[in-house]
């Protein structure tokens, strides 16, 4: 049987209300609670002033609350000092790795690309709770170092994977026309290389900073209290009690996504460019 | 080697020793926890060795006895008595206190022989069951982790099976893992497909838009995620609300949708559904629009086009992100942690629970063995049908 | 106390702990069983229940029978997640005389007692798991009744006019500890700490802001009014003669030795 044209706009019609509300699932959520995160009252459903846009039903009062707390400023300095500084050495050892695995002279790729992947792909409860027992006998359980290793081991993969995927439509016949023309490794990798494989990256780099802003098993496990991050002050709080300051950290993180996003499809659009 | 394959090691190398020591190595020495404790052989070895020519019924003799009786004073001063004596309870329930209590009181005792003096501290010194959990116990390697994570249990006589009815955990808890997901994966699935076909078949501009709107949540915390759902949904929350308002559910009839298993299924599907619509967009971006016009044209319905000429072209799209989808949600911990109630918490949760609260380590270690088992298999057959490093990163 | 045994804890003579304000020696001043052999009991808290005023018109629940009474009382109950406290109110609210709790719960038939009344209202429990949640849950109307740490309930009447109520019967007490983790680099200053914090004014400045009361009879002297209100605390406090008509005692004894199968019964009971 085929479908009339009634039928068939109907159906079309069907189909992308069906689109809609899936598009509606995935975004209500972050954006319900941005709203919420201006609530007046310390509630975090929404007031009747609210719903009829009464700007008396608005304030920046979880805001400044949340800024003005010293717990959670402490909690985002220790969220970018430990997500930089295991980016750094995830994106070092991972871009060097990459390279490694592009090449067909590899011995034991694939071997080494599991054992490479794994912190990807081992359940995060198992991870964490390796790492607390082999952490703590060491004595870098409860310190800063010992969550930088931590966040850098399971930031690696993103970084491997990413250059991996720059690095197989690179051309190596631009690294062999180097060589050529009497340029070193070195100097073939610096000017010939990097910077065509610079946004891979940089993207790496991006999601394993992203990885460790937003990882809170881990921490859950081997953070004392000088290390709390903001994920980790965000489970107290759901724990706990849900005021909207919760939310607006929520609405910050939320901004800083789109950030992100943004970022990492700008970077996409070059590698794509430099093909 | 030829220098290409030693450069290409050498480039390896140093990120191969980071993973293998920050990670691997502690993944794997938890592993051994599993299967491996020797607190009990190294605090009792002297009672072990007399052990093992007891017969197993009746008390054992005097020697066993003078062991046991100086192995556990020496414990009492060395302060490792406790660590023995939670090792041994814990195979036979209400020892503790009297392994505790035993040292302090024989030092008020005579000397003389110890068998009688340890039956006049605790009659349970003359329960054979005492000496098989001591027994147990002090097997350093041993699988009663294994057996316990799948709800069996070794008998006194050495026969296996299964744990009484009021004891069994831990195969229910597998299987509601792997249900929950299978149904977030076929949820995702659901979902996904249609949103992943409007945006491979959409033009250029929308789809970077509407692809964009799919990646703002993939991009945001987790932790984000499952606040908003929990706002969203808990009794006095946005939905409910709305239910009020909308005249279909009473107010004082408010439906319990958090802090259950609705709360775990939809929060992670929520969550998981990116992971689902990327790999299906990338299959769909290479099947022309015309294809289904065509077919289409020779007189296929839309029902018949899709399953014959579409739906094949994107089984290897359905398979990576069901696939993915799976292995991510039998990790699960968090979400389920903080929305799941009691009927919808998963393994992950008893691992934690038993890391950090019954601190019964040799078990969680055994619980964590069997997921990560079952995570690698999955992961062995994602690499051989789609490859690690084609997987796509938002 | 297993703390103490496994060698985790630093042992505290009680004769270095500060005389009571009059010269009575801290031996003599510490109510029973407050002094352990590596711990000093600061504090009696209680778990009882409660509920919100405003969400329960009509009766008012009054005994701890009442709290497992789905047909008087209907709607969802929060408990903390642990076989700890449940059990024993379980079984009193099953008949069990306060004596004899410990007894029965130490026999296999007392254990399936307690699970099998608390099977009676498992349905409508909501599991909570940090001390915050019950009154919050209460106020939210998330639950009807939940059982809850007496304090928190006096924090969320007094500090946030929450219009919550304690039902103390059948309110199970316990002592609030201070130890010194073993092997600590500053032994002496955690000692110090815990002579200072388990003098009879440092628990009675504790007694000012939540309604939990001292372990020493020289502290309990000195309870006064809230530090924030000026509202009387002794009136909150669980030891309150008015609130201790049937008051049970939590036996640690019983549950060093008995914790591990609990907790192994009751996860597997949780689950089915």
């Amino acid at each position: 049987m085929t479908l009339s044209p009634l039928g068939s706009r109907l159906a079309r019609g069907a189909y992308l209300a069906v689109c809609g509300l899936v598009f509606v699932f995935l975004l209500a959520p972050l954006l319900a609670i941005v709203p919420l995160s201006f609530n007046a009252e310390p509630y975090f459903t929404f007031t009747e002033g609210m719903l009829r846009l009464d700007a008396e039903a608005f304030s920046l009062r979880w805001y400044r609350e949340v800024a003005g707390d010293p717990v959670w400023r402490r909690a985002l300095a220790n969220s970018l000092l430990i997500g930089s500084a295991a980016t750094v050495l995830a994106t070092g050892l991972g871009t060097l790795a990459a390279m490694g695995l592009a090449s067909r002279a590899m011995p034991g790729r694939r071997l080494a690309m599991g054992l490479l992947i794994s912190p990807m792909v081992v359940p995060l409860v198992i991870s964490a709770a390796g790492m607390f027992f082999f952490y703590s006998a060491l004595g870098l359980a409860q310190t800063h170092l010992g969550l930088i290793l931590a966040h850098a081991a399971l930031g690696t993969p993103f970084v491997v994977i990413t250059v991996t995927a720059t690095l197989s439509a690179f051309d190596r016949n631009l690294s062999r026309a180097a060589a050529g023309m009497g340029a070193g490794p070195w100097l073939t990798f610096r000017r010939v290389e990097l910077p065509i494989i610079a946004p891979g990256v940089v993207s790496g780099a991006l999601f394993a900073f992203a990885a460790s802003f937003d990882e809170v098993v881990v921490v859950l496990f081997m953070a004392g209290e000088a290390q709390r991050t903001i994920p980790r002050q965000m489970w107290a709080g759901v724990r706990e009690q849900i005021s909207p300051a919760i939310l607006a950290v929520a609405t910050f993180l939320i901004a800083f996504a789109v950030a992100l996003l943004w970022t990492v499809e700008w970077l996409r659009g070059r590698v794509r460019a430099a093909r | 080697m030829s220098r290409a394959r030693l450069r290409a090691a050498g480039l390896v190398a140093p990120l191969a020793v980071f993973v293998g020591v920050t990670f691997a190595v502690p993944v794997v020495l938890m592993l051994v926890r599993s299967v491996y404790d020797p607190t009990v052989a190294d605090v009792m070895p002297e009672t072990l060795a007399r052990l093992e020519e007891w017969d197993g019924r009746g008390a054992p003799g005097e020697p066993v006895y003078a062991a046991a009786a100086a192995e556990l004073m020496r414990a009492a001063d060395e302060r490792t008595l406790g660590q023995v004596a939670s090792r041994i309870n814990r195979v036979q329930s209400g020892l503790r206190s009297v392994l505790v209590r035993t040292p302090r009181l024989l030092r008020e005792t005579p000397a003389g022989a110890r068998r009688e003096a340890l039956l006049d501290i605790d009659p349970d010194w003359g329960d054979p069951a005492t000496w098989h959990a001591i027994r147990t116990a002090g097997d350093a390697l041993t699988a009663r982790h294994y057996l316990h994570a799948v709800d069996l249990d070794r008998a006194t006589d050495g026969t296996i099976g299964r744990r009484p009815e009021e004891e069994r955990v831990y195969l229910r808890l597998f299987a509601r893992t792997f249900g929950v997901g299978l149904t977030v994966t076929a949820l995702c699935l659901l979902l996904g497909y249609p949103i992943a076909y409007l945006i491979a078949h959409a033009s250029p501009g929308n789809a970077r838009w509407l692809l964009a709107l799919v990646l703002v949540p993939f991009w945001t915390s987790l932790l984000v995620r499952t606040t908003s759902w929990i706002v969203l949904l808990q009794t006095q929350g946005v939905v409910n609300d709305l239910l009020v308002a909308l005249g279909l559910v009473a107010d004082g009839g408010r439906l319990a949708l958090v802090h259950n298993m609705t709360g775990t299924l939809v929060a992670m599907t929520h969550i998981l559904l990116p992971f689902m619509v990327l790999p299906l967009y990338s299959v769909m971006r290479g099947i022309p629009s015309r294809q289904m016009a065509a077919a289409a044209s020779l007189g296929a319905t839309f029902a018949q086009a899709f399953r014959r000429v579409y739906w094949p072209q994107t089984v290897s799209g359905v398979g990576a992100g069901s696939l993915l989808v799976f292995i991510l949600a039998l990790g699960y911990y968090i979400t389920p942690a903080l929305v799941g109630g009691q009927s919808g918490q998963l393994i992950s949760n008893f691992i934690a629970y038993h890391m950090q609260t019954s601190l019964n380590w040799g078990l969680a270690g055994a619980l964590g063995g069997i997921l990560l088992a079952a995570v690698a298999a999955l992961y062995l057959v994602y690499d051989r049908a789609v490859g690690i490093e084609n997987m796509r990163l938002g | 106390m297993s703390g103490c045994d496994e060698g985790l804890l630093e042992r505290i003579d009680p004769a270095t702990l500060a005389a009571a304000p009059d010269g009575t020696p801290a031996t003599d001043d510490f109510l029973p069983d407050t002094l352990l052999e590596c711990s000093v009991g600061t504090l009696f808290y209680s778990t009882v229940f409660a509920y919100n005023d405003e969400r329960m018109p009509g009766e008012k629940p009054a005994t701890l029978e009442d709290f497992f009474d789905l047909e008087r009382f209907p709607g969802r109950r929060g408990m903390r997640r642990t076989p700890l406290v449940n059990l024993e109110f379980a079984l009193m609210a099953d008949g069990v005389p306060v004596e004899a709790v410990y007894e029965v719960l130490d026999t296999p038939e007392g254990l399936d007692r307690a699970l099998r009344k608390l099977d009676s209202i498992k349905p409508e429990v909501v599991w909570w798991e940090a001390g915050a949640q019950p009154p919050q849950m209460l106020a939210d109307g998330e639950v009807v009744m939940s059982t809850a740490y007496n304090g928190r309930i006096f924090n969320a009447q007094v500090l946030e006019q929450q219009p919550l109520v304690i039902v103390w019967d059948g309110q199970v007490l316990d002592i609030g500890q201070l130890g010194i983790v073993a092997g600590t680099r500053n032994l002496d200053a955690a000692l110090e700490f815990v002579r200072f914090a388990s003098t009879a004014p440092s628990m009675a400045a504790v007694s000012s802001h939540i309604a939990y009361s001292p372990a020493r009879r020289s502290g309990l002297a000195l309870v006064g009014t809230h530090a924030d209100t000026g509202i009387e605390m002794m009136p909150h406090m669980p030891t309150y003669a008015e609130n201790t008509r049937r008051v049970l005692n939590s036996d640690w004894l019983c549950w060093s030795d008995q914790m591990d199968a609990m907790n192994e019964r009751f996860s597997a009971w949780l689950a089915q």
